[in-house]
């Protein structure tokens, strides 16, 4: 049974249509790869996904676990293990790093009915993880991505993937403003997650991150669906023939 | 959570304190009749025991009272408060409360749940009447309110009811009252200097550093003081305390209006710290009910290199005029005030400070954090002057507003006056809104949208929360919380 089953979704923003007919399925352990132009609905697909209120889901499905995705908060699916890394993180301030992470992982902890973490063991397991996300401690104790760097703000959000244990996560342009260095981090990070219960939906217009995070299918998305599926080697064709070709055919 | 506990445990003292003093009064002779005159201001002199200063002193209060006007300057709307319907003094054991919990507004008892209070401390807050007080309570709070006082004792602080010190000190009381808040200061404060019913008295000797911070919760009757509340701290040359005031509970209250004043006195390089939590009823959810709390404190930095430092976190009433302020008359005196005020529901909150620069090389701060939530209404007054004399003075004002939902208003009316060149001033003022895009991302990971809403408050609040006596600041983060449940629909 997939994990994520998404049927023939069309959905639009302030009446302007955004999806077309989209329908993906992901298995457990698997890694996808969407591709595709600015303005093809890749963002759009992974915001309503984590529930984000302004879209308008016109007519499909989707299933996560066997539940119908759609009906659930935003919160409901961050518990049931749900993970969008957004593409710009957004800053809390007067909330240090380490008060949100325990906070969001408590709170969805306690949600799955598991036991809430006691405070020093939960400081330790944070450091640890941070430390090979090359997090620097400091960082832990600044406001939420308050005057973080680009790098700084991706590797938070891979930190409270890694925290969260989800089940599906969507890396909504993760590469994006991140220099070779940092990127390499991202994708170590993001490796070391991977295991036969997790899945990933990588978004990206770029092939070089998938250098670094090996897909296993990668899907070309055009004007709202997703016009071609294939294995590694569809990446590198995009990249060499570009995606205007895919356009057309959508 | 031991800091309720300990709320609890002090809420607990009270009771005992009424159980000793006794059930058994005549319920009649202990009530003066309804409406404000002469004869009531006599009686409940009288009823004290008070001297014959006091009561001349309370006199000229209500004869000037008669000749002022109730101030219509602030951004809150209430009907007419019909003064003479209102009765002025009912000795504090015979209010008739509610009998059962069952007579409590169910959001109320909702709110103590929250904070993790026990049933029977539940009706204690809530007033309920009991006709008897387990034993076992009273052993262990008996004990614990006189550990406290005899350590007090031992350092020579003063720490009583007003009341008492009227007639056991009165050469300090004659003194300082009424000195920093003038008998015809303004409309609410001269009532109270007419009627005013019992309140808190401090006095630290010269050079002594208080041991421990001081709390209404230790006074006798306290839960039945609120309605026109009178305090008098003074810090002697040298001398420290920090000093708390309020209760994280909801507290219940037969009385509507509440106009309480407060005073305090800074001698030469003394220090005196105030804090309050103020979680009076806000009235129901259409905003009936709720109490009007129009309250005058003020603080006088008199000696020199003297500091005040007010913190307040208002979350409570329907109605809240409050206004701490700091005259610095010294040299070299500091006045500071961090607040924050919380509005839901219906509530109105007009609230600020004034720092009235008069000594040289004076200094202020005032960081002030509105939230406004629900249809309620939340202003920041403040003024921040500069005598002629004042040079070097400086202020930095920071006051920001954050608004939730786009029913409620957030309003910033700053006054500054510097009568000489030399005074500096810098006012910053921010307002936002907690954006749908900060909630989406907390939601996504795994916050409801209550939790997330708390989480961005108390980021936005912290620098104020800071200023709290540790347990305070706990108690407050959880209070701020549960207060703007509902917040969003």
């Amino acid at each position: 049974m997939p994990l994520l089953e998404v049927k023939n979704l069309h959905a639009e923003i302030n009446g302007k249509k955004i999806l077309n007919g989209l329908t993906l399925s992901v298995e457990p352990g698997r890694v996808h790869a969407i591709m595709g132009p600015n303005g093809s609905g890749k963002s759009t697909l992974s915001y309503i996904l984590a529930g984000k209120k302004d879209y308008e889901v016109t007519s499909g499905s989707v299933s996560f676990l066997d539940r119908d995705l759609l009906a659930l908060s935003p919160d409901e699916r961050a518990t049931l293990g749900l993970f969008l890394a957004f593409q710009y993180p957004l800053e809390i301030p007067g909330v240090t790093t380490m008060t949100f992470l325990r906070t969001a992982v408590n709170s969805v902890r306690k949600r799955r009915g598991e036991s809430e973490f006691l405070t020093p063991d939960f400081l330790r397991l944070v450091r640890e993880k941070a430390a090979s996300l090359n997090i620097d401690p400091e960082m832990l104790k600044r406001a939420v991505n308050v005057g973080f760097s680009g790098g700084e703000k991706k590797r938070n959000e891979i930190l409270q993937m890694a925290l969260l244990e989800p089940k599906l996560c969507v890396l909504d342009e993760t590469d994006s403003g991140l220099d070779i260095d940092a990127l390499k981090i991202v994708a170590e990070g993001v490796n070391r997650l991977r295991s036969p219960n997790r899945s990933f939906i990588v978004i990206t217009h770029y092939q070089r991150l998938l250098n670094h995070i090996v897909p296993d299918i990668v899907h070309v998305m055009a004007k709202g669906r997703i016009v071609k599926s294939g294995g590694v080697e569809l990446a590198h064709e995009l990249e060499a023939k570009g995606y205007a070709a895919f356009e057309q055919a959508a | 959570m031991p800091a309720v506990q300990e709320t609890v445990e002090r809420v607990r003292s009270i009771d005992v304190d009424q159980y000793k003093y006794g059930f058994v009064t005549d319920v009649e002779s202990d009530k003066a009749p309804k409406g404000l005159d002469e004869d009531t201001v006599r009686f409940i002199s009288s009823k004290k025991n008070e001297p014959e200063w006091m009561l001349e002193w309370r006199l000229g209060a209500f004869r000037r009272w008669k000749t002022m006007q109730e101030p219509s300057w602030a951004r809150v709307k209430y009907s007419p408060i019909p003064y003479q319907e209102l009765y002025y003094y009912s000795a504090p054991k015979k209010k008739v409360g509610p009998k059962s919990l069952d007579e409590i507004d169910p959001e109320i008892l909702k709110t103590y749940e929250k904070l993790g209070i026990p049933l029977r401390e539940q009706e204690m807050l809530a007033g309920v009447q009991r006709s008897n007080v387990a034993v076992d309570a009273v052993f262990d709070s008996v004990s614990v309110v006189t550990t406290f006082k005899e350590e007090l004792k031992k350092a020579g602080v003063l720490f009583g009811s007003i009341s008492d010190a009227i007639r056991e000190h009165p050469e300090l009381v004659r003194k300082y009252l009424g000195s920093v808040v003038p008998v015809s200061d303004n409309f609410f404060a001269t009532l109270n200097s007419a009627v005013f019913s019992d309140g808190s008295f401090v006095y630290i000797p010269k050079g002594v550093r208080c041991p421990m911070e001081l709390s209404t919760y230790f006074r006798i009757n306290e839960q039945n003081t609120g309605q026109f509340e009178r305090t008098l701290i003074i810090a002697d040359e040298g001398s420290y305390v920090s000093y708390l005031e309020g209760c994280t509970a909801p507290m219940r209250d037969e009385n509507q209006l509440h106009a309480a004043v407060v005073e305090l006195i800074a001698l030469d390089n003394a220090e005196i710290k105030y804090s309050t939590i103020q979680n009076w009823y806000p009235g129901d959810s259409t905003g009936k009910g709720g109490i009007y709390n129009f309250v005058t404190k003020r603080g006088d930095c008199r000696g020199h290199n003297s500091k005040i430092s007010w913190t307040q976190v208002e979350t409570g009433s329907a109605i809240t005029w409050k206004y701490p302020s700091c005259i610095l008359r010294g040299d070299n005196t500091r006045g500071e005030f961090y607040s924050i005020a919380i509005s839901n529901g219906h509530q109105q909150v007009d609230s600020g400070t004034k720092m009235i620069h008069l000594g040289k090389n004076s200094t202020s701060r005032i960081i002030s954090k509105g939230i406004a939530a629900g249809v309620s209404n939340n202003t920041y007054r403040g003024l921040v002057s500069a005598h002629r004399k004042a040079t070097g003075a400086r202020n930095f004002t920071n006051c920001d507003s954050l608004l939730i939902g786009d029913k409620c208003g957030a309003h910033t009316v700053p006054y500054i006056e510097a009568k000489n060149s030399s005074a500096l001033f810098e006012h910053e003022a921010t307002t936002s809104k907690i954006s749908e895009e900060t909630l989406f991302y907390c939601m996504q990971r795994g916050l409801s949208q209550e939790e997330a809403i708390a989480l961005v408050v108390n980021g936005f609040v912290r620098e104020v929360l800071q200023h709290l006596p540790m347990e305070f600041a706990v108690e407050a983060q959880k209070l701020i919380a549960i207060s703007l449940e509902g917040s969003v629909g």
